[in-house]
């Protein structure tokens, strides 16, 4: 992309300087969705279900409706047609027509006058339901096909199969000179935005409804909108109020938001709803907890010869964005290091719970932690230094992997470098005393899924830019504010461009009647993605107004500079004239200056089923050591120092950048070591802990210190190189401290999250000598599951063209079915 | 249902006069975002567990989710909307500077929490500054670049010339 040509002359990109939104923030101007209130608006509330699996007999809701004060009632008849943020799984309903499939679903809705009013009517609801065997975890979906949870999916309770090969593995195995076997598992856990979910909906008479509401995905809930209602999308308006947090858990289109749309439309009033902390567990969408099996042949200087991994997701009640997250569990274990044969088998199970989706990382840091941890073991055994291991056998920049996803910029030999020199690595790494321990990992993430959520030719990211008479420019994008940054995104890269100071611009985003599509805030793309199809609309501006300046100074286009609010002869810079009379010249001659961008990534290399979930215009790398204190009494284990290093390709804002690195690490190290979505298994998959308080994250006082290092190896696919931050510096946390734990007490807790119950198991075991590799809690065994045949893929490096052996006749169907996850 | 009669208090808030009626149940989170239309001041769980709803009532960091309204009869309740002056505040000066505002929700609270914290003591340790922000938390920022801007906030209330450290906002080298 451009911009990368000429960095010497960056002025705003690379800066450490304010979010544009910063001053609302720090004054409390900003107004998320539960800030706002109209006239005469109502407030909704929601009945969930108090059953994990039942059939609904039937909703009397006659009482409810008498209530003073309440104005409408809804129930599951009132939504037949289903939505899902997938086009292959549209299995959810506004509100639930004949089937509960987890404690909180929404089964009925009431809008009042008051919330109390609202609240006091759910319980003049008599739902009567028939329970059906919940299904508790994976391995229950496993070994119970029926019930059936839903009526669709691969088989049974399993929502999703998946079976890819890349190459012989066995083959691979038998050229080993080392072949381990490990079994992870890493718990669920969830995002918890200190902002709940809120919607405002407002009807106008004229039949247009506008909904207000905390999404990071304005465009997809636009989507689910204009079909359950059956309302044209151009009378629909999707406002996407700045997020308090969102991490994932705001990316599918929820219940409440068209809830709130038909009462509105209903009614004739603005309806509000807010969630309760307590619902925000039961939206959830967070982390898979996931079973996972990793075989690996290495050979005796750490050549990865062949890898198999199995990974089986307890997904939830519903799909989600679960297909995609069932992929991604197997999709970027072959972009850091060389994996010349490669085999996947993953599968998703239905159960009784709330749904799993997309929480930061969205599928990966779980088979990451496997990986990193796997990998920490082979060395072990192979008696190499862990860093070094992975130093030697990096996956080379610009190349394509066993699995046809092609690395462009590839920096994690440097991030390794700073981290291993900045930590004291090599002095301290098994040379600590007991109960101190530094742990090594490394991982990768994307910059966007090269492939769009439903199957279409059309950009993934539009901007607008007005530039008018006054010097003012506005910038209009879809894109959606969620606190990771993405309006300064926009209005640096314009800045830059047209030489503008950065807090002079206007940004508009995340609006449906207003801007121009992006996609959403997810799969950390927007920096690459809008940020490219912003430099383009501002290049364009710029092409625009440079004939008309240099008419004007008599001098050739090329020596026309743009920067500091002016616009000048390079060779004579007191030579010019304001931004402002700049586009005037332009004005005077062509008329309004508005230009658009658009951001489509490249093609993808895989041709397969299933080769639409890993693709990216780029990936970003990270390298981390964590340092550790274990209390063998008491199993606690602190934190006290991570050191991390990431390639982010190029900062377009440093202290952003900064930022998201930190605050990837804190959610990394909750994760770690107390984050989770823990069910009473025996009392009918009750969530334990639906409360701030007993879902234990990390404050102040467990937060450790984070030192940094950013290193800009600049991607050509990237606006200036940019790729991500917002994700990536989680994935290694987990498994780096998981290794600093074995190397300060020797044992091995191959399960997230890391607790002081099983250190100190792990521990005793160890003591009592029968823990093997000096004591190991985690999973014993991997269920079998009814695996399809293998897709084929040959690699690159067996003649491959990324397609599957004997699938040629029904491959265009395949991929156009599977790509659109 | 049948509406309770509204109560009415008079009550000191961000430094001037104000009386307000509502509803005698409610809580002072609610008071302040219904009754008063002060919206910066947000709320995370309701139950006094996050530290989101923090506001100053007589100096004192309080949750305002878990206080009457009617108890602030009387008293001084000082939020978010009162801190900046015709400029910003050197906290809000410095969390907007570093970033220690990322989505900005939990930011009222953490803002009101350290400007008590400062009112108490000028020149607080990390450990000072961890513990009396130990009641709010933030799943942004990690919390690093809060700490940083409270000690250079309150390094300039000390009258002192401090700028933030290059590897705050450039990383180490």
């Amino acid at each position: 992309m451009g911009g990368a040509d000429h960095p010497a002359a960056l002025r705003v990109i690379g800066k450490a300087l304010r979010k544009v939104d910063a001053v609302a923030k720090v004054t409390g101007a900003t107004k998320f969705a539960d800030d706002l209130a109209l006239p005469r608006m109502l407030y909704a509330k929601l009945l969930r279900s108090t059953q994990p699996h039942a059939r609904i007999l039937g909703v009397d809701a006659s009482k409810a409706q008498q209530l003073e004060g309440v104005r409408a009632v809804l129930t599951g008849k009132d939504f037949p047609i289903p939505f899902g943020i997938l086009p292959v799984s549209q299995d959810e309903h506004a509100l639930c027509p004949d089937t509960v499939r987890f404690i909180g679903d929404p089964v009925a809705a009431v809008a009042a006058t008051t919330e109390e009013i609202a609240t006091a009517a759910l319980d003049l609801i008599d739902v009567r339901y028939e329970p059906l065997r919940p299904i508790a975890s994976a391995a229950d979906a496993v070994a119970h096909p029926e019930p059936r949870i839903h009526e669709y999916g691969d088989s049974g309770n399993l929502h999703k199969l998946i079976h890819l090969e890349f190459g012989d593995v066995d083959e691979g195995f038998a050229a080993a000179d080392l072949v381990r076997e490990d079994l992870f598992f890493f718990e669920g856990n969830t995002h918890l935005p200190m902002e709940q979910h809120a919607a405002l909906a407002e009807w106008s008479a004229d039949g247009k409804v506008t909904v207000w509401s905390s999404t990071q995905t304005p465009h997809y809930v636009h989507r689910a909108l204009a079909k359950v209602l059956e309302l044209p999308a151009a009378r629909i308006r999707v406002i996407a109020t700045p997020n308090g947090g969102g991490f994932g858990g705001k990316s599918d289109p929820f219940s409440h938001e068209i809830v709130v749309a038909r009462l509105a439309m209903i009614t004739g009033r603005p309806v509000k709803i807010t969630l309760t902390r307590e619902e925000v567990f039961y939206c959830h969408r967070g982390r898979h907890p996931t079973l996972m099996w990793v075989k690996t042949g290495v050979t005796r200087d750490g050549a990865i010869t062949g890898m198999h991994f199995r990974s089986l997701l307890d997904g939830g009640g519903y799909g989600s964005y679960g297909v995609a997250s069932t992929y991604y569990t197997g999709a970027l274990q072959t972009v850091t290091y060389k994996v010349p044969r490669y085999k996947f088998q993953g599968a998703r199970a239905f159960t009784n719970k709330p749904p799993c989706g997309p929480k930061r990382g969205h599928g990966t840091p779980q088979p990451r932690y496997a990986l990193e941890v796997h990998l920490d073991k082979l060395a072990e055994q192979l008696n190499m230094d862990p860093a070094e291991l992975r130093l030697n056998h990096l996956q080379p920049p610009n190349s394509l992997t066993a699995n046809y996803l092609r690395v462009g910029s590839m920096g994690l030999g440097d991030c390794i470098r700073k981290v291993v020199d900045g930590s004291g690595w090599k002095r301290k790494f098994r040379q600590l005393p007991h109960g101190q321990g530094v742990g090594f990992a490394c991982s990768s993430y994307l910059s966007g899924a090269g492939l769009p959520i439903y199957w279409n030719h059309m950009p993934h990211s539009g901007v607008q830019l007005k530039l008018d008479r006054s010097g003012g420019v506005t910038v209009f994008c879809g894109s959606t504010e969620i606190g990771q940054g993405s309006d300064s995104i926009l209005a640096s890269i314009v800045a830059e461009v047209l030489g503008v100071d950065p807090f002079e611009i206007r940004v508009v985003t995340a609006d449906t009647d207003l801007t121009p599509v992006d996609l959403g805030s997810y799969s950390s793309r927007v920096t690459l993605m809008s940020g490219n199809a912003a430099l383009q609309a501002a290049e364009r501006a710029r092409e625009i107004i440079v004939p008309h300046v240099a008419k004007r100074l008599e001098v050739p286009g090329d020596r026309v500079v743009f920067a500091d609010g002016r616009v000048f002869d390079a060779q004579d810079p007191g030579r010019g004239m304001s931004f402002a009379e700049a586009v005037q010249a332009a004005e005077s001659v062509v008329g309004t200056v508005g230009t658009t961008g658009s951001y489509t990534p490249p093609q993808s290399a895989g041709r397969y089923r299933g080769a639409g979930v890993g693709p990216s215009p780029a990936y970003s790398y990270s390298a981390c050591v964590a340092a550790v204190d274990v209390d063998p009494d008491t199993g606690i284990v602190r934190v006290p120092t991570i050191w991390i290093a990431h390639d982010v390709g190029r900062c377009i804002n440093a202290a952003s950048a900064i930022g998201q690195i930190e605050g990837s690490v804190y959610m990394g190290l909750g994760e770690t070591l107390m984050e989770e979505m823990a069910y009473r298994e025996n009392r009918h998959v009750v969530h334990k802990i639906p409360s701030l308080l007993e879902y234990k994250s990390p404050t102040t006082l467990e937060m450790c210190d984070v030192i940094t290092y950013i290193i800009e190896d600049p991607d050509p696919n990237g606006p200036y190189g940019a790729k991500e931050v917002g994700q990536g510096p989680l994935l290694p946390v987990m498994p780096a401290v998981a290794n600093a734990v074995y190397d300060a007490v020797g044992v091995r807790v191959d399960e997230i999250p890391i607790t002081p119950e099983k250190v100190l198991k792990a521990l005793k075991k160890k003591g009592r000598g029968d823990g093997g590799e000096g004591g190991r809690i985690g999973p014993t065994s991997f269920p079998d599951i009814p695996w399809p045949e293998a897709t084929r893929v040959p690699p690159p490096w067996e003649g491959g063209d990324g397609k599957a052996i004997d699938q040629a006749a029904t491959l265009a169907g395949g991929v156009r079915e599977e790509r659109q996850h | 249902m049948v509406l309770a009669p509204k109560s009415r208090i008079a009550l000191r808030l961000n430094a001037e006069p104000c009386d307000v009626a509502f509803a005698p149940h409610k809580t002072l989170l609610e008071v302040l975002r219904e009754d008063l239309n002060l919206t910066g001041t947000k709320h995370g769980c309701e139950l006094g567990e996050c530290g989101t709803c923090t506001v100053l009532l007589d100096g004192r960091p309080v949750l305002s989710c878990l206080v009457l309204g009617l108890a602030c009869d009387g008293h001084a309740v000082d939020t978010i909307e009162g801190l900046a002056g015709a400029g910003l505040h050197p906290l809000q000066t410095a969390f907007a500077d570093l970033g220690a505002a990322q989505c900005g929700y939990c930011t009222p609270a953490f803002l009101l929490a350290a400007h008590a914290l400062l009112a108490a003591n000028p020149k607080p340790s990390r450990d000072d500054i961890k513990q009396a922000l130990s009641g709010n938390l933030c799943r942004c920022t990690g919390y690093i670049k809060i700490y940083e801007a409270v000690e250079l906030a309150a390094a300039r209330l000390r009258g002192e010339r401090a700028e933030p450290a290059p590897e705050t906002l450039y990383g180490r080298r």
